[in-house]
């Protein structure tokens, strides 16, 4: 095993123990927009798509590439606004009061 | 990946500085998820994770030559993106929210294996028999295509374009196993050899036909559970695809979704009283052939139920001191959270204490009955948690269940037979009177039968819940 295997294998292991510490306090009520949240943040592989689409050549590589920045895109920019827009709603009384 | 990319680099930022950033864009992306867990700064946390995303974007852009045919794809393919995900996302009714987390999930899961066949393809024979590219490659295409194909079932069957009852066929656990070995045996012989797009190629088509055959046995009423699922696999395809293109930072964004969404999965299906085992294998919700009348027995021989018009409802209601409304999944159907609210209202100014009893899966989503109510200006105090609640019920004159069932279900805590028994449930059954405003005697998403609806102290007003909540407002209002 190379030295940069085994730096990607740490970096794997301990982001894979901070995922699971860092939302173990959750309420029910925030599981819908943290997984929301969370399904914009795998949207990273635009970052992959647009990596390996820079260094492709030739039509079928190209046509995937694009297919892989369309997929990617929608699942990033889609993520953020549809969780945003959940966690607009909830308000207490006293900001919609202010608000009108 | 080397520095150089094929046609010659011209740099902007050097390899080091790219990866710095990447690395503010991780950190950005835990605080975003740590703010995403408690109420106060969600909101907060959805921008800053929106904020590493651009940032590590933004940078990865930096490093494509400016004058190949790549960079007009990759603006088009982003810009073709982001008209879509951005329309989509802000035109989506807020009933329907699950289902497009769903497809998001989806599309990102297609995404990630994408990528990894792209990368594939470049790879010359030597580099793809490299255990760990191989390897890598092979999870990302096959668990990003179970993502993929699993989320557009779950979509389908949320949307309604497929029975949300589970389907199910003699042998499928047989062919799914079979589906399932297939695609270690490919693999294998992927790492053995390192040679073979074609393979690859039916290593994706099999990961795809799994996906489907995995999310069609499962009940309707289980989606939820299933997308968070299918979020943490997507999150673990892009770590692989990380993996691929030694790239730190898909490796730490996907790793973080692989692992929280593992955990999310297993908070939702505790609070159905339910393991994660039960939830993908036991198809529940699918209606058993049973001689008409059988699963009345439960019920004590009564099989009777009561019909009530809105006006000897709306008196009922009138005059009560305490009401508590119990929301589901048919009040966001009818769209009725504002007539509930109005209705409220009214009996407040009558004299009478409302809330709102909230059921961890009210609605189809942990948490999507909330964002309903919310959305109809219903204050945050009057929303209790089912915990803080449940006994209360005793002491309340009129429960008025609005388009639920299963989350009112005595059989949950009373019939070891029933499928969903030892899900924690509202003790709707404590109370007064209970009021059901339904649609008709169909059993809910579970597809298992309710007997309070045939409790003597029930009585069931039948009808789209919005035309039954106007009806019960005008009857409240001339009392």
């Amino acid at each position: 095993m190379t030295t940069a295997t085994l730096n990607f294998l740490t970096v794997f292991v301990l982001a894979a123990f901070v995922g699971i510490e860092v939302i173990s306090k959750v309420p029910t009520i925030l599981h819908t927009p943290l997984m929301s949240g969370s399904n914009a943040i795998h949207g990273i592989i635009l970052v992959g798509a647009i990596t390996v689409t820079a260094s492709t050549t030739g039509l079928l590589g190209e046509t995937l590439g694009l297919v892989a920045v369309i997929l990617a895109t929608i699942n990033v920019v889609g993520g953020f606004v549809v969780t945003d827009r959940m966690l607009e709603m909830f308000k207490t009384r006293r900001q919609t009061e202010v608000k009108k | 990946m080397s520095d150089m990319n094929l046609l010659g680099s011209v740099d902007l930022i050097s390899s080091n500085t790219l990866a710095l950033i990447y690395l503010i864009s991780a950190s950005l992306f835990i605080l975003g998820l740590k703010g995403l867990s408690s109420p106060k700064s969600a909101r907060r946390g959805n921008f800053i994770a929106a904020f590493g995303m651009i940032l590590a974007i933004a940078a990865s852009l930096t490093k494509i030559h400016p004058n190949g045919n790549q960079i007009t794809l990759i603006v088009i393919g982003v810009i073709i993106g982001s008209v879509i995900g951005g329309f989509s996302a802000r035109k989506v009714k807020m009933t329907a929210m699950p289902q497009m987390v769903a497809a998001f999930n989806g599309v990102g899961g297609g995404a990630a294996a994408t990528v990894a066949v792209i990368e594939y393809l470049r790879l010359s024979v030597a580099n793809r028999s490299v255990v760990i590219t191989a390897l890598s490659s092979i999870l990302s295409v096959a668990i990003g295509g179970i993502s993929f194909s699993g989320s557009i079932i779950a979509f389908a069957k949320l949307q309604e374009i497929l029975t949300g009852v589970p389907i199910t066929y003699k042998g499928e656990r047989f062919i799914n196993a079979a589906v399932f070995l297939a695609i270690v045996v490919i693999g294998i012989y992927l790492i053995a050899f390192g040679t073979g797009l074609a393979i690859l190629g039916v290593l994706l088509l099999l990961a795809i036909i799994l996906g489907v055959a995995f999310v069609l046995p499962i009940g309707g009423a289980d989606m939820p559970v299933v997308i968070s699922l299918l979020n943490a696999f997507t999150g673990l395809a892009v770590a692989a695809s990380g993996f691929v293109l030694g790239n730190t930072v898909l490796i730490v964004g996907g790793t973080l979704v692989g692992a929280s969404g593992t955990l999310l999965t297993k908070m939702m299906s505790d609070s159905m009283g339910r393991s994660i085992r039960n939830v993908l294998f036991a198809s529940v919700g699918k209606v058993i052939d049973q001689p008409s009348g059988a699963s009345n027995s439960t019920t004590g021989g009564t099989s009777s139920v009561r019909t009530g018009n809105a006006e000897d409802i709306g008196v009922l209601l009138a005059y009560s001191k305490k009401v508590i409304v119990v929301p589901g999944y048919g009040l966001a159907v009818a769209q009725a959270q504002h007539t509930v609210r109005d209705l409220a209202r009214a009996l407040e100014a009558k004299g009478a204490e409302v809330t709102y009893a909230i059921h961890p899966v009210a609605g189809r989503m942990p948490g999507h009955m909330n964002v309903l109510l919310a959305e109809a200006d219903v204050p945050y105090e009057q929303l209790r948690e089912m915990d803080e609640i449940n006994d209360e019920f005793k002491d309340a004159d009129v429960v008025l269940v609005v388009g639920a069932n299963d989350v009112v279900n005595p059989a949950a805590r009373n019939e070891p037979s029933s499928p969903i028994y030892g899900m924690p449930i509202l003790n709707a059954d404590a109370a007064k009177n209970v009021v059901f405003l339904k649609r008709s005697m169909r059993p809910g998403f579970a597809g298992v039968d309710n007997p309070l609806l045939y409790a003597p102290n029930t009585i069931m007003l039948f009808g789209d819940a919005k035309d039954s909540l106007l009806a019960l407002l005008a009857s409240v209002k001339a009392s």
